[in-house]
């Protein structure tokens, strides 16, 4: 816990605040986040594409994330609409690495079990299975595992684009691998331990 | 010559096979020589980076490293595919901001006895190398069928222009390149805003109803706007645009029939190259009746199989017409 300076006395603050999980997120995040210097102004929601259907916009999950509010945070659905586009990222004035802190709370999430809807976190998974087993991506085996599992009801609109993609070559039935895959599979063994201890 | 290195992306063999034939038949005019990173593997897409930090990076500094060991007087590697580029520059840019997430990915690319300095490569996509260093007025030289009367809207998608670590493009969310360079072949450029807006990116695969809504309003502007066909530099964009639009058409009650080509696909055609030979034909949503506009006639590839008919049954409702009534009232 900060100390209570005078400064902050003067500035009404009585209760200290707990900025652990702020930090924790801040750190686990790639490059530098700047996420400690949001000052709330709301540009990053007000910015996204897909803020209509998630149910905390950024700038009100990184309030919850000064407030501590660990379990309600990794519970959103916000990170996993988080579609990637950077609109929010450059028009930020305090220049927060928004899409970034996504990732590493989707992270986080599935690290505590504590996402609600398992489709994103699956897909996710099942997209990086096959990255690992092949050293390339397989759409085949993704789109038939994926789909089965968490849209079945989708299959018959579907079946003529997936046989369009097929019939006009776009999609290959088997997988393709790299040649050095015990390489890979190497670097990726480490990968993970480095992340452990981290 | 122009010498690169070349970083394709798993869908330039797959998905968007088209953008790889289209790109292999623009290389010798433009007097390009793209090599290919040996034994390259896929960057994790948006996936990797959602599950953990360092493996996310590790997979994709792998390229980079391989990248390396062919700089044989080239320093820089170009991605067509924008996720793709952007994974790249982003490894590359963060190693830098995060020396400690340099010194653990090298930790873990040292397992495999690689290594790579953050900052040793250029990054840049397809589109930044023809309109910068081979520049418009070279390709303009080449335009032997111009392609006058074809109405386009340009199409950046998000994850080229954005973040824009390297400072590359004319801007964030206008930006002008793709429209200079369809100028440059003779194409009719409609202005569009939307221009840097998102596809929908992963969630026609997680949350097809948000996706659904994100290929609707890009359509439904570009259809309004009066465009004959979209123009993308993403096989992501691609991917969701095409073969998603049929299911957002049946999800909202539409009817829109709007074609998007990759911007290698109308180069080739602009230098005199057969619609066959860029790939012309694969795309779910055709474009052959865009492309008549200005002459060119795209060869019958097999269609999906129909729908079984049914019109020796009993006198039914045809379901089309209530389609095309829905379309007057959502537009």
């Amino acid at each position: 816990m900060p100390q209570m300076t005078d400064e902050r006395i003067r500035a009404g603050l009585t209760r200290e605040e707990d900025l652990s999980l702020l930090h924790e997120v801040s750190m686990k995040t790639a490059g530098v986040s700047h996420l400690e210097m949001c000052i709330q102004c709301g540009t990053c929601g007000g910015s996204c594409p897909v803020a209509m259907d998630m149910e905390h916009t950024p700038r009100m999950l990184f309030a919850m994330l000064r407030a501590g509010m660990r379990e309600e945070v990794l519970r959103s659905n916000t990170p996993w609409l988080c579609v990637s586009c950077y609109h929010c990222v450059v028009r930020c004035p305090q220049e927060v690495h928004i899409a970034d802190v996504m990732y590493t709370l989707k992270g986080m999430a599935i690290q505590a079990k504590l996402y609600t809807d398992s489709t994103a976190p699956h897909f996710s998974q099942t997209f990086v299975d096959m990255v690992e087993a092949y050293g390339r991506s397989y759409e085949m085996g993704l789109a038939s595992r994926h789909y089965l599992r968490h849209f079945p009801l989708r299959l018959p609109s579907m079946m003529p684009m997936g046989l369009g993609m097929i019939t006009k070559g776009r999609m290959t039935i088997t997988p393709k691998k790299i040649k050095h895959l015990d390489q890979l599979k190497s670097i990726l063994r480490r990968a993970k331990q480095l992340e452990l201890t981290s | 010559m122009n010498k690169y290195l070349l970083y394709p992306g798993c869908s330039m063999d797959s998905s968007a096979k088209a953008y790889m034939e289209s790109l292999n038949e623009i290389l010798e005019p433009l007097d390009l020589h793209l090599e290919e990173i040996e034994d390259w593997n896929c960057c994790g897409a948006t996936e990797y980076l959602g599950i953990n930090l360092i493996p996310a990076y590790s997979l994709i500094a792998r390229n980079l490293a391989l990248a390396t060991k062919q700089m044989d007087g080239t320093r820089t590697v170009v991605a067509p595919c924008s996720a793709c580029y952007l994974n790249l520059a982003k490894a590359d840019y963060y190693m830098q901001e995060r020396p400690t997430l340099g010194a653990k990915v090298n930790e873990a690319l040292a397992a495999g006895g690689l290594e790579y300095k953050a900052g040793t490569l250029d990054v840049r996509h397809l589109i930044d190398v023809l309109v910068y260093d081979v520049g418009l007025d070279t390709i303009r030289s080449k335009v032997v069928r111009p392609l006058s009367g074809l109405k386009v809207v340009p199409y950046m998608g998000c994850m080229l222009p954005r973040p824009d670590y390297q400072h590359r493009w004319s801007d964030h969310e206008h930006p002008t390149e793709l429209d200079d360079l369809l100028r440059a072949l003779g194409a009719d450029v409609i202005d569009y805003p939307l221009t840097t807006e998102c596809c929908g990116g992963h969630m026609t695969q997680i949350g097809p109803e948000t996706a659904f809504e994100l290929i609707r309003r890009l359509v439904a502007d570009a259809d309004e706007r009066g465009a004959q066909m979209m123009v993308t530099v993403c096989p992501m964009c691609q991917m969701n645009i095409d073969a998603y639009q049929n299911e957002a058409n049946h999800f909202f009650g539409t009817n829109y029939h709007m074609p998007i080509l990759f911007f290698t696909q109308l180069m080739g055609l602009a230098f005199g190259k057969e619609p066959g030979d860029l790939g012309i034909g694969v795309e779910l949503v055709s474009a052959r009746n865009a492309l008549a506009n200005i002459g060119v006639e795209v060869p019958v590839t097999q269609e999906p199989a129909a729908p079984r008919k049914k019109d020796e049954g009993l006198p039914m409702p045809r379901r089309w017409t209530r389609h095309e009534g829905k379309k007057e009232a959502v537009k």
